[in-house]
């Protein structure tokens, strides 16, 4: 699985990248997680609120940061 | 079935209060809490610390002993109802609201959702290449980028908290004039083609996110770590805030400030513009100050117009923007706030 944390590394951007980081550990994913700073590159994913989130290049949710539980039900999803 | 076990009712168990009943006794004591602080500071500066009560570090001492534990808790109680209301809305609702909205309702809309709409500074200008590809017109696009730093949720509440309903209404009402005014000025203006090449160019088709609805205990914990996130980061701030507000508290003599930043000085309200352009600070760091300069007799225009000058006008929010904007739109963006602003203060000075 492919997880990637979509902003421009303000600290919202870093605290979802713990919190997924976070939940798929605890749900025991096969997982790599990546940072996406570049803006066009964020841009791409159509996606205009960050810090968001991407999995296996799809946007899952973007503008706010879950908590470890909310992020879990949405990577086991 | 007689043996099933019945689902434990929610109001008894340990669910209970991860689910928010916490609040039940939270509320309550955070109120009892709240009336003892004045008593305390009393107590604190005049008895056991024995100061003079007409003395100038008495009163100083005093202000910050009641000042600081007040507004931190104000501050966490508003945070939490802020944070909490904010799951409800985000950036892709409101664009979508605004979306083809032309005219002076879309800059009126657009600065009310700019207040509530929960957005970091800096996605900036992802947000602003979101709104205008998918035909938020620029002029209301502005109103939003302008209401939502000049306008601050958890200010407004800090204000109603500390001041009352009036001062918190003006506030608001002021800045969203401020915001209306400076969107449709730059929509009248016709200004698109002083945005950067790139913004209309680059690949951008809005992701539509299907997110799961969130339980009430989802976005209580949710506002829990906003209280946590921003007293943790706004503290020092406010600390400092308070520490100067004191100090004019207990030291500025009334007569000089009332002479430098009452309604009399013409010259007050672009000087405060003027002081409060580089002290970009969080809009809670700044109330301590408006509070003490309020209560030595400074004119209410002037402190609006210092308090607005520092959350909308930052260098640092200026130089993202101009990513996607020409130096010709940077500038008109920066004199109708700065005029904006300029009009309230003196507007307040006049009429109060």
């Amino acid at each position: 699985m492919k997880i990637e944390i979509l902003g421009t590394g303000c600290p919202k951007c870093a605290l979802l990248g713990r919190h997924a980081d976070e939940a798929a550990r605890a749900l025991g994913l096969d997982y790599e997680l990546f940072y996406v700073k570049d803006l066009p590159a964020i841009l791409a994913h159509g996606v205009m609120s960050t810090p968001a989130l991407v999995v296996d290049g799809v946007v899952k949710l973007q503008g706010h940061v879950p908590t470890v539980r909310g992020l879990m039900e949405v990577l086991k999803g | 079935m007689p043996e099933a076990a019945a689902p434990r009712p929610a109001h008894r168990g340990p669910g209970f209060w991860r689910g928010g009943g916490w609040l039940v006794p939270a509320l309550p004591l955070w109120f009892v809490l709240y009336r003892c602080l004045e008593p305390f500071a009393n107590w604190l500066a005049y008895r056991r610390l024995g100061l003079a009560g007409s003395s100038r570090l008495g009163s100083a001492v005093a202000f910050f002993a009641y000042d600081a534990p007040k507004v931190v808790m104000l501050l966490a109680l508003v945070v939490l109802g802020v944070t909490f209301v904010q799951t409800f809305i985000s950036p892709d609702r409101t664009r979508d609201i605004l979306a083809g909205r032309a005219g002076a309702w879309g800059n009126l809309l657009a600065s009310v959702f700019g207040i509530f709409t929960p957005f970091c500074s800096c996605s900036a200008v992802p947000l602003f290449i979101g709104f205008v590809r998918v035909g938020v017109p620029l002029g209301v696009t502005f109103s939003f980028l302008v209401a939502a730093p000049m306008v601050n949720e958890v200010a407004l509440f800090l204000l109603l908290g500390l001041f009352g309903w009036k001062i918190a209404l003006v506030y608001a009402g002021t800045g969203l004039t401020v915001a209306f005014i400076a969107g449709w000025v730059i929509g009248k203006l016709r200004m698109e083609k002083h945005l950067e090449a790139w913004v209309m160019q680059i690949d951008f088709k809005p992701s539509t996110v299907a997110e799961a609805a969130q339980s009430f205990s989802d976005r209580l914990d949710l506002a829990v770590d906003g209280v946590r996130d921003i007293v943790g980061k706004v503290w020092p701030y406010l600390l400092a805030g308070i520490a100067a507000g004191a100090f004019i508290h207990g030291y500025a003599p009334e007569a000089l400030m009332a002479h430098i930043m009452g309604k009399a000085a013409w010259w007050s309200v672009p000087l405060a513009v003027l002081i409060g352009v580089p002290l970009y600070s969080n809009a809670a760091g700044a109330i301590p100050i408006v509070q003490a300069l309020l209560g030595k007799g400074a004119a209410l225009g002037t402190v609006l117009a210092f308090m607005m000058a520092v959350t909308a006008l930052s260098l640092p929010e200026t130089i993202i923007l101009r990513k996607v904007l020409k130096p010709r739109l940077i500038g008109v963006f920066l004199a109708v706030v700065t005029a904006g602003i300029l009009l309230v203060g003196y507007l307040f000075n006049a009429i109060l």
